[in-house]
């Protein structure tokens, strides 16, 4: 550190520390409030709100890989903020990419005409833009039961962002993509910290690659990508989980072949037949086992925390809700169990992949109020009541309950 | 000026953090100087009681078998089971 900096870091600490420093005590009891209920016990021994660079304080379940969640109270908005967004690494090497010299390499068996694509050539294409959800494939894993070893995600390894790109299919046409091709593959610039672990390379079907709402996206809620979702530019694959949305993308592999990495398999798998799901991935499915492709229908209570404390009278309940892009039609809410379902009010419809804001008025009485909900989406998908237990802890859309004391 | 100076001192403020990695402290034990030999190369130690406690000695056993089989990690084979038995006595059920 140069004495200018030191100046500067001495100097500043009254001014900016308070803001941006708890102290370590008042920081890591804050995290524990924020885990969501039944999340395993041991989370709660360390974690702590950390502060990423450019980052509001997450819930850092891991620093290194870094992997942060966002904490219910940074979820009460359709779009998600870039300071508030999750962060989701599988590995630790993870370079500080520079928009200057970046390029992308498109080749691979089916790629008739390989080349190398620069952020300002990406640029120059067709621009396309929408809001859509960004949800881990293990979001909520920790609330599995039995617990599953991974991440022990809670609520909120999920965000909602408007993505602005070009899309994947003008980009394989002018590698001039095979009739042959079954699958396109994606790695990002963040490797291994061993050379025997598996890079982290994903593929996705050749229909999905040419669908015009998968894009190469360079701006997130009208910003550059912060550093920690993918600048400077990320796969965007709105409707299927976050696995596939490839950060730091820099080489497009257009295939022939199954792509035949770990990540594809045996990791990021879901029993065949388990979830109504109609996106298949039938080039990498097996007898038993198929990727996970499009986000459940789900629904999520954002206003209040389960167990809080409320007025007794009208108190709005308020919260999100979302699928794999069907779009979402209806969200009801139940205060006596699940006996009788009432409509909640639907807000601002953002498009088919987005968050779906909603809201109901309770009527709570003196003690507790139980409030579930239940979203539908516009094929006439559901949540669920019980868990489907799968050994990866994926997609949990259990109905979710609170209570309420008045 | 005034703004210049105090976005350079979050960023130098966060720039640190960053660098300076949470210091996860496990439960003293038999086998905990193999945990912090072989484990922390890859990824922090905090995977640890993030996964507890909940898995049994057969869990915690394929858990260590999966970042050496699937992962690569290089980890020699009393020191994994070294890493096992530390697991399953202070993190598991």
């Amino acid at each position: 550190m140069t004495t200018m900096d030191r100046r500067f870091f001495l100097g500043s600490t009254a001014a900016a520390g308070a803001a941006v420093l708890l102290p370590g005590l008042a920081r890591a009891q804050n995290a524990a409030s924020m885990l969501s209920p039944g999340v395993p016990d041991g989370i709660a021994s360390y974690v702590t709100m950390g502060k990423l660079p450019g980052k509001q304080p997450l819930i850092q379940l891991a620093d290194r890989p870094p992997n942060y969640e966002s904490p219910l109270e940074y979820l009460q908005t359709p779009i998600t903020p870039n300071d508030k967004f999750f962060v989701r690494y599988h590995l630790a090497d993870i370079p500080e990419v520079k928009a200057e010299g970046f390029k992308i390499k498109i080749d691979g068996d089916g790629a008739a005409t390989p080349f190398e694509l620069t952020l300002d050539d990406l640029k120059k294409m067709p621009a396309v833009e929408f809001a859509a959800v960004n949800q881990c494939s293990g979001n909520r894993r920790g609330l599995s039961k039995p617990h599953v070893p991974g991440v022990e995600w809670g609520y909120g390894a999920m965000g909602c962002a408007k993505w602005k790109g070009a899309r994947l299919k003008d980009v394989l046409a002018k590698a001039g993509m095979k009739k042959e091709t079954v699958e396109v593959a994606f790695n990002g610039a963040d490797g291994p910290v061993v050379d025997k672990t598996p890079d982290f390379i994903k593929s996705i079907p050749a229909w999905k690659a040419m669908d015009e709402n998968t894009i190469i996206a360079y701006e997130m809620n009208g910003e550059p990508l912060p550093h920690f979702n993918g600048f400077p530019v990320r796969l965007v694959v709105p409707g299927w989980t976050g696995t596939y949305w490839m950060k730091h993308l820099v080489h497009v592999d257009v295939r022939t072949t199954p792509q035949g990495g770990f990540w594809m398999k045996p990791a990021y798998r879901v029993p065949v037949g388990m979830f109504p799901l109609r996106d298949r991935f039938i080039t990498q499915e097996d007898a038993t086992s198929t990727p996970i492709t499009e986000i459940v229908v789900n629904s999520l209570i954002t206003s209040h925390r389960d167990g809080a404390k409320v007025k007794a009278g009208k108190v709005t309940v308020s919260g999100l809700a979302w699928d794999g892009g069907y779009g979402i039609n209806r969200v009801e809410v139940s205060t006596d169990g699940g006996k009788t379902w009432t409509d909640a009010k639907l807000g601002q419809d953002l498009g088919r992949f987005a968050f779906r804001p909603w809201s109901f008025d309770v009527n709570a009485k003196r003690g507790k109020t139980t409030v579930m909900v239940n979203a539908t989406n516009a094929i006439g998908q559901t949540q669920v009541s019980k868990l489907l237990f799968n050994g990866a802890g994926y997609h949990n859309n259990v109905m979710q309950s609170i209570t309420l004391t008045a | 000026m005034r703004t210049i100076v105090i976005a350079a001192a979050a960023a130098l403020l966060a720039g640190t953090a960053f660098a300076d990695e949470q210091v996860i402290k496990l439960k003293p034990g038999p086998g905990l100087d193999k945990v912090e030999n072989n484990c922390q190369a890859c990824h922090t130690l905090a995977y640890i009681p993030m996964n507890s406690v909940y898995l049994n000695a057969a869990g915690w056993d394929a858990e260590v078998t999966k970042m050496i089989k699937a992962y690569g990690a290089p980890v020699d084979d009393e020191d994994a089971k070294a890493i096992k038995a530390y697991l399953t006595q202070n993190y598991g059920k």
